[in-house]
């Protein structure tokens, strides 16, 4: 009788303390891209587990276009299926603008706000309050076949001209052994071929929209942008290209039969990988084209933390953001997976570290990038909007891609880059009227 | 009136339906050959692809990063939940349709189809408001009710089909010998039509444990199946071939193991009432 007596007694108190251990235990879900650098934190929670037993972290991995969808939808029904998103630079304004967001300007001095790159942070600050945290972030560059270069006899400079470029391409071009001397995005897609095309107009002066927001794809400017583009993919750039976007151009260069290609300061890791890439050790970097207007062809992106306004668990989920994007992060990757794997673009104190410096050979050449793009002033004249390759607004998803579009169809020969521009002029005037920008 | 088939004709037909069906099964078969090359031999031209070396490197990536068999008990909760309910709601309804036919039931029969013609994204801001005013996102209740709706006007339709080919007379005798109805359906009926059943069952198993849009729009860590445990592996900045296509076979395989099992039952259910 006694021992039952105890053994109760025993069970209840067990009983007892593991309620009480599941009531202190927060659970928050986490949305997130699928990339490498996202996926190799989830590797490291072990360490967030022991610094903080009573948050447990539920990861939902996605790829970015149904993350996208997912997390807008539910942010802005407040679902509350999130405490932490992943969400790009194109969201944070529109989304903090909104209240959408929770605001992280009480993180912690020892957090070193302003340690994270002026271009990223200003990206990410709405009226003076940051929204989200920067977990990595990127711009675009020139990756070059420095064998075909020498082979052409040419030198690639540190800060190429698009004229130089349009010359390097006629040089490598060998389409009988199928090497492509430039290879660019191809695909419809805001993010696609527009991130590309919206950038490379920067450099030649065009804008999407004047400061009363009228489209500006009838200018001499997006003309030659288009024109040149064309030429250079139609005379020099791979078959097909017009259904290309990232992993296919990818693939390309890593097979050896692109010369060039402008796109993602990500994409250096992976072609400079000997496991996937048969050229890894003839890749050389520079900077984004210009046309000597003071601005570079380059974009800015970076993925961030953000908190959904309405969450149940913002004190955890702010003990998570803060974790994963600060310097002791960066220390922790560096240690178990070396400088290399370090999520690069975000924080200035990386780019003083010269461990990092000896271990990514494109890391300058990556803040040079980053420091180059300002999404306040993108490009030469004045606009009304957020955004390097992008416009900050809502409508602009819908709009960039139908104008995409259009150019993957002059790509493809289907239109002429004449009738091309005048319908993305035609059809970006009526959504924007129809928005209310245009009155 | 038997036709003569000449051996010519036979080898034609042979040879045509073997086309179709490897034109069919081909890209599981590549999936399948792709999940096991590593990233940088999965986006090699196709020879190049066959003649690389074999890893299960993908597996283990996938093993480790992701909690398989959280996911395919979502699927296998969620695809019999749903399927299960969705028979209980449709042997009456189908019943009623095939046996006592009143003047609309061929109209309401078509407007049980018409819900299949709305695509579905139509109806999905609504559905998720309500579903996070009754607190149903991510969970398997939610994706059961929603996978057996949106399955029901199949179910119907078969299940009806099926009961058309069974005699009402011995409905009739049953009744004249005393059954009662919840008798007659269950003792009289389900029995004889057992093939149709197991059919529509298999059918819609398949068709829930594939559903894609609502298993990922209303899911988040809980309750997420298979659908999602693929979605995680498609990225558009990286290779990423050859772990999809681990991820994939790794979330066919038991629907393609039952499918492989009950295929006699499924192409005899499938087939049945078709030659009258």
């Amino acid at each position: 009788m006694t021992l039952s007596f105890r053994a109760l007694m025993g069970a209840c108190a067990m009983g007892a303390l593991c309620t009480a251990a599941a009531a202190q235990s927060t659970t928050i879900t986490v949305a997130t891209v699928n990339n490498g650098d996202m996926i190799r934190m989830q590797g490291l929670m072990d360490a967030f587990n022991e610094a903080h037993p009573d948050i447990t972290v539920e990861w939902v991995t996605l790829e970015e276009n149904v993350l996208r969808q997912r997390v807008t939808q539910d942010v802005a029904t407040k679902g509350g299926q999130f405490d932490v998103m992943t969400i790009g630079t194109y969201e944070v304004p529109i989304w903090g603008e909104r209240g959408w967001l929770v605001s992280l300007d009480d993180l912690p001095e020892s957090y070193d706000v302003d340690d994270i790159l002026p271009a990223i942070r200003g990206g990410l600050t709405v009226d003076g309050s940051l929204y989200a945290a920067p977990f990595y972030g990127e711009s675009s560059m020139v990756m070059y076949r420095r064998d075909l270069m020498e082979a052409a006899g040419m030198e690639m400079p540190d800060a190429p001209t698009w004229e130089f470029i349009k010359e390097a391409a006629a040089a490598m071009t060998d389409k009988g052994n199928e090497v492509y001397g430039i290879c660019l995005r191809g695909k419809a897609g805001w993010g696609e071929n527009m991130a590309f095309l919206s950038a490379m107009a920067n450099s030649y002066g065009a804008r999407w929209f004047d400061m009363d927001w009228k489209p500006q794809f009838d200018s001499e400017e997006w003309k030659a942008t288009l024109t040149d583009y064309l030429e250079l993919m139609n005379e020099y750039g791979p078959p097909g290209a017009s259904s290309n976007g990232f992993n296919e151009n990818l693939a390309l260069f890593q097979s050896g039969k692109c010369g060039m290609w402008i796109d993602a300061t990500v994409a250096a890791s992976f072609v400079t990988n000997p496991d996937e890439s048969t050229v890894a050790d003839q890749v050389g970097f520079a900077l984004a084209p210009d046309n000597g207007l003071g601005k570079r062809g380059n974009w800015l992106w970076a993925w961030n933390l953000g908190i959904p306004a309405g969450t149940q668990n913002e004190e955890a989920a702010k003990t998570f953001v803060e974790w994963a994007t600060s310097k002791e992060y960066t220390a922790l990757v560096a240690e178990k997976e070396g400088w290399a794997n370090v999520p690069p673009g975000t924080r200035q104190s990386l780019y003083d570290n010269q461990e990092y410096l000896d271990a990514a050979p494109f890391a300058q050449m990556t803040l040079e990038s980053i420091n180059a793009a300002d999404p306040q002033n993108p490009t030469v004249d004045d606009v009304p909007y957020v955004g390097v390759q992008f416009v900050a607004i809502p409508e602009f998803q819908g709009i960039g891609t139908a104008v995409g579009q259009q150019f993957s169809a002059a790509l493809a020969g289907q239109v002429s880059a004449e009738q091309a521009l005048s319908m993305a002029q035609q059809l970006t005037e009526r959504e924007m009227t129809r928005a209310g920008y245009i009155k | 009136m038997a036709r003569a088939v000449t051996n010519r004709r036979k080898l034609i037909v042979t040879v045509a339906a073997w086309a179709v069906g490897i034109a069919i099964f081909f890209p599981i078969l590549w999936t399948v050959i792709l999940s096991f090359k590593s990233e940088g031999d999965a986006i090699k031209t196709p020879l190049e692809v066959l003649s690389s070396a074999w890893t299960f490197e993908s597996y283990a990536t996938v093993q480790e990063r992701s909690n398989y068999v959280r996911h395919f008990w979502n699927s296998v909760v969620i695809s019999l939940g749903s399927t299960l309910l969705g028979l209980i709601i449709a042997i009456p309804a189908a019943w009623a349709m095939a046996f006592v036919p009143g003047k609309q039931t061929k109209n309401v029969l078509m407007w049980m189809l018409s819900t299949k013609m709305l695509p579905p994204v139509g109806v999905l801001v609504p559905i998720y408001l309500i579903f996070r005013d009754v607190g149903l996102l991510d969970t398997k209740t939610g994706l059961v009710i929603v996978l057996t709706l949106i399955n029901l006007p199949i179910i119907v339709w078969m299940l009806y089909t099926y009961f058309k080919e069974i005699p009402g007379e011995i409905l009739e005798a049953a009744r004249m010998d005393g059954a009662s109805l919840r008798n007659e359906l269950i003792h009289v009926l389900t029995p004889m039509a057992v093939p149709g059943i197991a059919s529509t069952v298999l059918l819609n198993i398949i068709l829930a444990w594939n559903e894609a849009f609502w298993t990922l729009n209303l899911t988040a860590a809980k309750a997420a199946p298979l659908t999602a445990f693929i979605a995680s592996y498609s990225s558009p900045e990286g290779l990423f071939y050859a772990k999809l296509s681990a991820a994939s076979t790794m979330a066919i395989a038991p629907i393609l193991i039952m499918g492989w099992f009950s295929q006699k039952q499924l192409v005899r259910g499938l087939t049945f009432g078709a030659v009258k």
